[in-house]
């Protein structure tokens, strides 16, 4: 049975950026009739060979409904997705399995979220977010505020795109309920100093949110050192697949909470006089849950743990110096979000382009980034844009690829002049 | 008659600037960037767009950059008059060529035009595709909404 359970690989590799290319497959491809350069990896991440194998194997060898007994299908099963659950309890540093909830992403556990808090609101109190929080952490609250008469109330962001810290002590009152904030920008790359944010908000008994999704890609967050309330992030933007995602959650504050949804899997006892809730994590997990992608985002996290984490932070940073150094080679390129603590995310525009234009005369060359409001339109209000240009960088990525979309953009910059 | 008459009179494509001129071009035209320097290039045709018509009734959405759509049902001629304006240059681009294949024709011509098989045929069909989220279908479907109400 052993050798059917996921197998933690903590064999730590060099780092070794034509190898790593190799794991991931959809890489070593053309597009438009040019070398695939993905610079898209802040909207999703492409997978390893060891995430497809393992939802492959699972499908072959272990699939059935978990935590139903009665048979060895269903044990093992059962046994991946648990295993899976201790794997990103272990990612996380949480203190225990029941409080890894399984969601479909990060909106789903932070719309989770907001429904259980619900209780615990009262008109007049505060919901502190960011103005560059993404859509998802900023649209369940203002549902949240609408139903109880809370309010939502955003820390302002400075001109370099780093939280102004000024404008947080101010808001953070003895109103504030709950501060709900990113760990990193999707659109700046910008990350927060979500410790001390935190420290802060704990002296006044805020409950904490982090939406974690961006952070997660670039580094391991540590929710027993960071002492936050609630983690949330997804699975596709970890190198894992999508339809699930991560909410971590003290188990003190998820045992208060509502369940989310009702079902099966989520029930006691049920009757038509009296339903009774299941243990944690379970409470919050109606219904047959997403087996094959817990088992997926398990061989990511396996895979990434099996990589020389500190040598791939070097060289995403030596990515996003590279990208900084090229900008003064393209006329009228600025960047948006100059934080001194940043991913390596490159939000930019060009005068007189439309990010539109940017994007589909990139895809031209083969070169995939992202372009619009990135879901962050207050951030985009902010900064006075429609939308930027943002390409988004992963560990895969190499330093041409960074010089390829430097061409590209020199090239599109001819085209308009 | 309309307030912007001369406008919708103004516009060449799909009168001085034809079909077959763009189809030419795009034979002659062989690598991606000489193709997108004529897509911008048509774009510039499009007429001056008249400020008070960007309201909501001429928004067309689903687009990541701002499009306005309007019309002119000229009664003598029996022809539909469209104006396209757009902040992105390459979605002005591509709607030079819309407009070149679907500008100053009758409702009923208009509605006879396949514009998928035009892009189908000029290599651009990923533009118009319903995966792309450009606003270029919500574009073409809007004026054949115009010409459908206008031969009913």
């Amino acid at each position: 049975m052993s050798d059917l359970s996921v197998a933690n690989n903590t064999v730590t590799r060099a780092f070794d950026v034509a190898a790593i290319r190799r794991d991931f497959p959809i890489l070593a491809q053309e597009i438009n009739g040019k070398p695939l350069v993905y610079l898209d990896n802040g909207a999703s991440a492409q997978k390893p060979l060891a995430v497809l194998d393992a939802m492959d194997r699972y499908y072959r060898e272990m699939h059935s409904n978990v935590h139903r007994g009665a048979h060895t299908l269903g044990d093992r099963a059962t046994s991946a997705f648990e295993g899976a659950r201790e794997i990103v309890r272990h990612f996380l540093n949480a203190p225990s399995t029941q409080e890894i909830i399984w969601t479909r992403g990060t909106t789903e556990a932070i719309n989770l979220v907001a429904n259980g808090l619900a209780p615990r609101l009262k008109a007049g109190d505060e919901i502190l977010v960011s103005h560059m929080e993404h859509h998802a952490n900023i649209v369940p609250w203002q549902m949240l505020a609408e139903r109880t008469g809370a309010k939502v109330v955003p820390v302002q962001v400075t001109p370099e795109g780093e939280l102004d810290l000024d404008s947080f002590n101010s808001l953070l009152t003895e109103r504030t309920r709950i501060l709900a904030i990113t760990h990193v920008s999707n659109v700046l790359g910008t990350v927060n100093p979500i410790r001390s944010l935190i420290e802060q908000a704990k002296k006044l008994g805020v409950i904490t949110l982090i939406d974690g999704a961006q952070a997660v890609p670039h580094f391991k967050p540590d929710v027993q050192a960071l002492d936050c309330d609630f983690y949330v992030f997804s699975a596709h933007k970890l190198f894992g697949p999508t339809g699930i995602g991560v909410l971590y959650g003290r188990a003190q504050l998820l045992e208060d909470m509502p369940p989310y949804q009702g079902g099966g899997e989520m029930i006691e006892r049920v009757s038509f006089e009296r339903t009774t809730w299941n243990v944690l994590p379970y409470k919050f997990e109606a219904g047959t849950p997403a087996i094959a992608e817990a088992v997926g985002l398990a061989a990511a996290i396996n895979y990434l743990d099996g990589l020389d984490r500190r040598a791939m932070e070097v060289a995403e940073n030596a990515l996003l110096t590279r990208a900084n150094q090229l900008v003064e080679t393209v006329p009228g390129m600025e960047i948006i979000g100059t934080a001194k603590q940043k991913v390596p995310v490159m939000s930019f525009k060009i005068a007189g382009l439309h990010p539109s234009d940017i994007g589909t005369l990139l895809d031209q060359q083969g070169i995939a980034i992202r372009t619009g409001h990135h879901c962050a339109m207050p951030l985009m209000d902010f900064y006075g844009v429609p939308g930027t240009a943002r390409a988004s960088f992963a560990f895969y990525n190499t330093l041409e690829e960074v010089e390829k979309l430097f061409t590209g953009l020199q090239k599109i910059q001819r085209l308009f002049t | 008659m309309t307030a912007h008459e001369q406008q919708f009179l103004d516009n060449p494509l799909g009168t001085k600037t034809t079909l077959e001129d763009v189809i030419d071009a795009f034979d002659f035209l062989d690598d991606w960037e000489d193709r997108y320097a004529y897509i911008i290039d048509l774009g510039k045709q499009l007429p001056a767009f008249p400020d008070d018509e960007r309201v909501e009734d001429n928004y067309v959405h689903g687009c990541q950059s701002q499009v306005w759509l309007i019309h002119h049902h000229d009664q003598d001629s029996d022809k539909l008059l469209l104006l396209i304006d757009s902040d992105a240059m390459i979605v002005r681009g591509l709607a030079a060529i819309i407009l070149v294949a679907l500008n100053a024709k009758t409702p009923r011509e208009l509605l006879a035009v396949d514009i998928d098989e035009l892009f189908e045929q000029l290599d651009l069909f990923r533009h118009i595709s319903p995966t792309r989220g450009n606003g270029l279908r919500a574009m073409v479907g809007k004026i054949r909404d115009i010409a459908a109400a206008e031969v009913a």
